[in-house]
């Protein structure tokens, strides 16, 4: 877990929300019950943390506290949970490298090495004030990696040279649009998309068809052909052929699986007055109740079963050849025969 | 092969606009009247049959999920709640449905709140998609004034949806965390049972569902639930918004059928591995919680449930992250381990201190100091995490460690032999991860 201390002294002693915000906090208030007023606390201290340079002091704290009669510790916990609340002053553009494997992967130490030359040391701010950054864990966007969050946005597809670029025009005070630095439509493959081509898709011809498939009266009547019930573009599926899953997973699919083999005999005795099968084995107390169950009691019974009844208890175990194995039967005899002796 | 005509998410690349208008015209809010006229058992029946499994990861049914919900509304309300907190490393496909394809989540929301009777549902947006956050906004927006949401609305069930953020937190993509943080309270998961169907949100009924699974439900109804069943293999049905990422030729998302095979997945649409298919060497198939896969065994093995379970993997949120022959295994692995010992919550102690040991053994294993006894001490402590935590992220830690050393071992083993070769004393060598 990450262990988050806040900055008591370049807080200051005080801290207000801008007169610009107020609608935004009582937008997010507007969203929860009039008694769960604590659930805006995370929208609340983002807001705070941008009227208050980018990071979170802990008047700051107090105040959305305040406003949510809320005990401090509770607004503590979640700030120094959170890591996206900062805890310490930040340059006015502050660089989130991610530095995740998928990133990792598509050459984001370099990205660090380049934050590290032109910044300096994490969570480090620049002299005028304009820059600092840290590495983040994984911001979601890894078929653009890799990537940086420049304060709200995200920067994608960078090289060495694209982010060095950015961060010399950010340092100059020149704002850079965000999205991604190479030639690709968001997260299409580059070069152009393979898919979703066709003009049909978005001209609404497909919003032609008056009902829904499957409705409780239509399914009432014969079955009409699945081309029949007016799905526009309907086609087959395309991979038919395909192998059935193993067996396993339809057996767990399907609970009620047709057993084969026959069903051992049940006894006369009761489970008291039998065998004490746990003796064998392979056997516990569960396997021993659900024997007893089935009307199985004695060991006579077990070293006398068929392979068709061993092939069924096997089933319905779910054991797969577990009886075989440990020779339930062998052992069964032996004991059986020591009792009678 | 997934064609265009059957393609759910078809703004995926924003080529078009995100607007109502537009996205009418694709289709969205089409016939949504309709179905809210049906019973609410009659959607979930549709969503069971088309065998939608969510989309966040688990793999869950989700129209079984949905019937978990009471049956009829007491005194407390019903919620649904939105996981939209993608941080899984590699997944980036619900932040193309919000920016570029909002009305249909949007849809998606009303219809399934109206499957589990709820008039209320949020959004749970991570915090860094602040571009995302402000498109999907901006729709909410939309459909409001249009009267498709809200009170009194044109389609018939009153309904409100509200966005919420969170603050860099990847444990909020637990459903139980999330519901904690959307309380206002730090994002550290709840024990089950309560489950979220019985006690949730303000401890009311609360069905969490993935963005993907929300947002197809309106045109599995639209176009039927056996058009949605046609794809892939039985039991993994439907199309999956893949996210390749990692050493291919053109990472990309894309809209794919279910259990498509790896090779044709690449060579489709992301122009192959980098260097020709000789110079593959491992795949995390389903974010970096899965275990990887060899070269050998993902080349031809169909992307779904199933077939990557049997393959001691898991599809996860379908986020594919290649990796060729120059990839540093260990320190790729190093890296998602410190991953997780950034994102532990700090709640169960074997996480809490094992995600962190995992992290310094293997940054130790990637420059070779390490003993060959500390695999075998590494693979037990994995296994002493894995199962014993309150969330499934302890798991989700131990799994690609264990992946590592299953498939790559005799890598760690050369990395340790090749530090050692030169060195007849190694100094520290015996000191513990401390």
């Amino acid at each position: 877990m990450a262990l988050r201390r806040f900055d008591l002294e370049a807080g200051g002693e005080t801290f207000a929300f801008k007169a610009e915000t107020e609608p935004t906090i009582a937008f997010w208030l507007g969203k929860y019950p009039e008694d769960k007023k604590r659930s805006a606390v995370i929208p609340l201290l983002w807001l705070a943390q941008k009227d208050n340079n980018g990071w979170l002091s802990e008047p700051a704290m107090r105040t959305v506290a305040d406003r949510l009669e809320m005990p401090y510790i509770r607004v503590y916990e979640v700030a120094t949970f959170y890591t996206m609340f900062r805890l310490q002053p930040v340059g006015k553009n502050h660089v989130q490298l991610c530095g995740t494997t998928p990133c990792m992967l598509r050459g984001a130490n370099d990205l660090k090495k380049v934050c590290e030359k032109r910044i300096g040391k994490k969570m480090a701010v620049t002299d005028d004030g304009r820059l600092s950054w840290e590495e983040v864990e994984c911001l979601g966007a890894c078929v653009n990696a890799p990537m940086v969050q420049i304060n709200d946005y995200y920067y994608e597809d960078l090289t060495p040279e694209s982010l060095d670029e950015i961060l010399s025009r950010l340092a100059g005070g020149v704002d850079v649009p965000p999205g991604t630095f190479v030639d690709r439509q968001n997260s299409a493959p580059i070069g152009g998309a393979t898919t979703l081509k066709e003009a049909a898709l978005f001209d609404g011809s497909r919003n032609g068809v008056s009902g829904l498939p499957n409705l409780p009266e239509a399914t009432k009547g014969d079955n009409p052909e699945p081309e029949a019930k007016g799905e526009p573009a309907r086609s087959k599926p395309t991979n038919t052929d395909r192998e059935e899953p193993s067996k396993a997973t339809v057996e767990a699919a399907d609970e009620e699986v047709e057993l084969e083999g026959e069903r051992p005999a049940a006894s006369e005795a009761n489970a008291e007055g039998g065998d004490d099968l746990k003796k064998i084995k392979g056997i516990g107390p569960k396997i021993e109740k659900q024997l007893n169950e089935l009307g199985v009691n004695t060991f006579a019974q077990i070293a006398a079963w068929s392979g068709d009844n061993v092939k069924w208890v096997d089933g319905y175990l779910s054991f797969r050849g577990r009886i075989e194995r440990e020779s339930w039967i062998e052992q069964a005899k032996t004991l059986a025969s020591e009792d009678k002796s | 092969m997934l064609q265009d005509k059957d393609r759910i998410f078809t703004n995926l690349y924003g080529a078009h606009s995100p607007g109502l208008e537009a996205a009418k015209k694709r289709g969205a809010w089409h016939l949504t009247r309709e179905m809210l006229q049906q019973t609410p058992e009659w959607i979930c029946d549709q969503i069971k049959a088309s065998g939608l499994r969510g989309r966040g990861g688990a793999g869950f049914p989700t129209g079984l999920k949905w019937t978990f919900m009471p049956k009829e509304v007491r005194d407390r309300p019903h919620y649904l709640v939105v996981n939209a907190d993608e941080s899984e490393p590699g997944t980036c496909k619900d932040r193309e449905i919000m920016r570029h394809d909002p009305h249909l989540l949007i849809e998606g929301c009303m219809v399934a709140s109206y499957a589990m009777r709820a008039h209320a549902c949020y959004v749970y947006l991570r915090g860094e998609y602040i571009a995302e956050r402000e498109a999907l906004e901006k729709a909410v927006k939309e459909a409001y004034e249009a009267g498709l949401i809200g009170k009194n609305n044109k389609n018939g069930w009153d309904f409100d949806l509200y966005v919420h953020h969170g603050a860099g937190a990847y444990i909020c993509g637990e459903e139980t965390a999330l519901l904690e943080s959307l309380e206002g309270k730090k994002g550290q998961p709840r024990l089950k049972p309560p489950f979220p169907a019985n006690a949730g949100l303000y401890g009311c009924p609360t069905t969490v569902n993935n963005v993907e699974s929300i947002a197809v439900a309106p045109t599995i109804l639209r176009r039927g639930a056996e058009w949605f069943a046609g794809f892939g293999r039985p039991n993994n049905t439907g199309t999956k918004l893949f996210c390749v990422s990692g050493h291919v030729n053109k990472p990309c998302n894309v809209e794919e059928e279910m259990s498509i095979t790896f090779r044709d997945l690449i060579e489709t649409h992301c122009g192959g591995i980098r260097g020709g298919w000789d110079n593959l060497k491992a795949v995390i198939p389903g974010g970096s919680s899965v275990p990887m896969v060899p070269a050998e065994q993902i080349m031809d093995a169909y992307m779904d449930f199933d077939t990557l379970r049997d393959l001691r993997s898991g599809l996860g949120t379908a986020a594919v992250i290649v990796m060729d022959k120059s990839t540093d295994l260990i320190q790729a692995i190093a890296r998602i381990s410190y991953f997780y010992k950034h994102e532990s919550c700090g709640q169960c102690t074997p996480c809490r201190e094992g995600t962190g040991w995992m992290w310094r053994v293997l940054e130790r294993m990637a420059k070779g100091q390490a003993e060959m006894s500390d695999i075998d001490m590494l693979l037990d402590v994995a296994g002493q995490v894995e199962g014993h935590t309150i969330c499934a992220l302890g798991d989700a830690a131990a799994w690609p460690v264990q992946g590592l050393i299953r498939h790559f071992r005799h890598e760690i083993e050369d990395r340790i032999s090749e530090y050692r070769a030169p060195r007849t004393m190694v100094q520290g060598a015996n000191v513990a991860a401390e």
